[in-house]
């Protein structure tokens, strides 16, 4: 007999009394109505105490800041989307701001990969979303926006829409249904790496980047 | 485990001497105090504002509620995760496990390998087995770092480093990979950055763990804060997660709430930094990401607990180590202490099944049963009562009650069942009962006044001069 099948039959024979399934009331999980504005000061503050930085925006201006910010840190190049929005609206203003070069994630890792990890500065990415009660991005990579733009460069900067505030991720799984379908990698992500292993005295960069900025486009 | 002895191995019946030891060495007890206090701060206000009791008791359920499908759940996450193109791998025992992650080392030719932090990997002794073997495995956690180029084990499951102050720490990153001394922990852990950097991108297979295996969608779910876990799961071109078969859960809706109550019971996080969600490969068209995943199931004792409707609660942890951070016994002889992969209260209800009750003789009893740590655990698992079961399980001959646990009986002592036969023979007969308690209050001038270890700390117990039933007769009359 296969492991597989001894493991699931002692499961299955067990000798103990028929087990019975519990219900599950959720609703304890459920956080006050708040309005679009209260969840985005919520996220705002939930994710700037554990140093996240949010820059609020607008749709037109959002590239702007984004020089400013980019520049005030010396930013020597930014890893940009190829297909999305974000990048098309990037390269198409290269000529008239201010920004770093722009790179594009368009081969496997496997032949740039030093590159990646000793070069890039600086990687922006989109989200699906942001939670405002635990101050969270919601991030799922694509062909576009492979998984280690938002992880490998020191500094990951998130665009999101004012709008995509949810309440919880209990709340925002639902509404997006996620249930349907996974993609291979979905992220939470809130704040900058950090660790706090050495004597609980917290650390920013331990591995991933040291810095997560939000353009919040409102 | 084959071949040579793991030098990790610890006798874990010399519990007391270690216990006296660390009592009696103020570093450790500082370092823990410490740490302790600060979790226990932070659980408490990452809570405010939240309905506490019914969070837990929602935690409690949901657990409940896989585990009592849990063969069906296996076997749908099985199915799910085959069609997602991840590998399943069932292990019955650590060494299986081990043989199944060497096994597809070889197969990928593989000399290096990164991990993300896992406990069942731990309790494999994963790491020497694979050195054994001619594979490398770094731990890229800083705090598994830590213990790694310590040569300890971790002595806290979610802090592996926390009986190390920055001193130790800084003194150890000098002597073993030439980091300049200093007290500064972000230039500690930038230095380590930099070292673990090279190794994610030479690394030829990432092994970790898993938090939350998600039966409905296949999904296996990662809480981290370093992004070492990330790294691992995704740069080198293998990723193999091992996990206890107890961790599958039917939704992600499940996970939501696990999710809630982990985070703020271990660490006073809201969240943590990275929740990451791996449901499958890399795809064709992607551009990064492992091209091959696999799930090793483990067993290795978990279906044997899984048998007793008491014990089965054990199954239900999600391991956060709330209970180690409140548990006074934990805080004052540290995790190295108890000598096990688990230490304080989950360990002392988890270990006796894996290593028997006979080896671990000594865990059942390293408690003051004062139920701190069943009233902090987010599943609401009842540790105290578990822990007089198996207090009992340890010095039951009975054979009315078979044997649950490998070491059943181990504390069974002749005289002592001897006594208690006695006992019990005495207190079922009226007449007799009479007699010996009249017998003992009119000898009570006799009765010692040191009573071993007992009244070290403590005054004796006296007999009163007159028994109960002498006392209301006199008052009858």
């Amino acid at each position: 007999m296969s492991s597989r099948d001894i493991i699931l039959q002692r499961l299955r024979n067990r000798s103990g009394g028929e087990l019975k399934a519990p219900d599950c009331d959720f609703s304890v999980l459920e956080r006050p109505d708040w309005s679009p504005a209260e969840r985005l000061e919520r996220f705002q503050k939930t994710i700037e105490s554990v140093h996240g930085e949010v820059h609020r925006c607008t749709e037109d201006n959002w590239p702007e800041r984004l020089c400013e910010i980019l520049g005030s840190r010396g930013v020597r190049n930014l890893l940009i989307p190829r297909e999305h929005e974000i990048g098309r609206r990037l390269r198409s203003l290269v000529d008239t701001i201010n920004l770093p070069p722009l790179l594009i994630y368009d081969e496997p890792i496997s032949s740039w990969q030093p590159a990646l990890f000793n070069e890039v500065d600086a990687g922006i990415t989109s989200t699906r979303g942001g939670i405002a009660e635990t101050g969270s991005l919601i991030v799922w990579p694509t062909v576009d926006e492979p998984r280690l733009m938002s992880l490998v460069p020191p500094i990951h900067v998130a665009l999101l829409r004012a709008e995509d505030i949810y309440t919880t991720f209990h709340e925002a799984m639902q509404a997006q249904n996620w249930a349907a379908g996974m993609p291979t990698n979905a992220l939470l992500i809130s704040g900058p790496s950090k660790t706090a292993d050495i004597e609980q005295t917290l650390a920013y960069g331990v591995h991933g980047p040291k810095e997560l900025i939000v353009l919040v486009t409102e | 485990m084959t071949g040579t002895p793991n030098p990790h191995q610890v006798d874990v019946k010399e519990f007391n001497p270690r216990a006296q030891a660390a009592i009696h060495n103020p570093k450790i007890r500082q370092n823990f105090r410490k740490a302790m206090d600060g979790l226990m701060s932070k659980r408490k206000s990452a809570f405010e504002g939240w309905d506490l009791e019914s969070l837990r008791e929602l935690g409690a359920n949901i657990r409940l509620r896989a585990l009592a499908n849990l063969p069906g759940l296996l076997e749908q996450l099985e199915a799910k995760l085959t069609e997602n193109g991840i590998r399943v791998h069932w292990a019955v025992d650590a060494e299986e496990a081990c043989r199944i992650v060497r096994d597809i080392c070889v197969a990928r030719d593989a000399k290096y390998v990164i991990k993300g932090k896992s406990m069942v990997s731990e309790e494999m002794e994963l790491n020497h087995y694979l050195e054994e073997q001619g594979i490398e495995a770094l731990e890229s956690d800083l705090g598994e770092y830590i213990v790694q180029l310590a040569d300890e084990t971790p002595s806290h499951i979610i802090m592996p480093a926390i009986h190390k102050n920055t001193g130790e720490i800084s003194e150890l990153m000098h002597e073993k990979t030439g980091t300049d001394l200093s007290n500064d922990v972000e230039y500690l852990t930038a230095s380590a950055r930099q070292q673990l950097r090279e190794k994610f991108m030479n690394a030829d297979v990432g092994i970790s763990g898993v938090n939350f295996a998600v039966a409905e969608t296949g999904t296996l779910c990662l809480v981290e804060n370093e992004g070492n876990g990330r790294m691992t799961t995704t740069v080198p071109s293998c990723h193999i997660a091992v996990t206890g078969i107890e961790k599958v859960v039917p939704s992600l809706e499940d996970v939501t709430a696990l999710l809630a109550l982990l985070t703020r019971s271990a660490t006073g996080q809201h969240i943590t930094t990275y929740f990451n969600m791996i449901s499958g490969p890399r795809k064709a068209d992607e551009l990064d990401g492992p091209e091959e995943v696999h799930l090793v199931l483990v067993d290795n004792g978990r279906s044997s607990i899984y048998q007793d409707d008491e014990l089965l609660d054990t199954l239900r942890c999600i391991r956060c180590g709330a209970c180690m951070n409140h548990c006074p016994v934990y805080t004052r002889v540290g995790g190295h202490t108890y000598g096990t992969t688990y230490p304080g209260p989950i360990g002392k209800i988890l270990m006796p099944h894996l290593i028997g009750l006979d080896e671990g003789r000594h865990l059942p009893t390293a408690s003051s049963l004062c139920g701190a740590c069943g009233e902090v655990c987010p599943v609401k698992i009842p540790i105290p009562d578990l822990l007089v079961r198996l207090r009992q399980e340890s010095v039951d001959g009975d054979k009315l009650h078979p044997a649950r646990i490998k070491g059943h009986g181990a504390k069974r002592g002749a005289l002592e069942a001897m006594v208690w036969k006695g006992w019990s023979w005495m207190h079922s007969k009226p007449g007799i009962y009479r007699l010996g308690t009249a017998m003992a209050s009119r000898l009570h001038a006799l009765q010692p006044r040191t009573m071993g270890a007992w009244t070290r700390y403590r005054t004796a117990p006296k007999l009163a001069a007159k028994t109960l039933h002498q006392q209301l007769k006199e008052r009858r009359q």
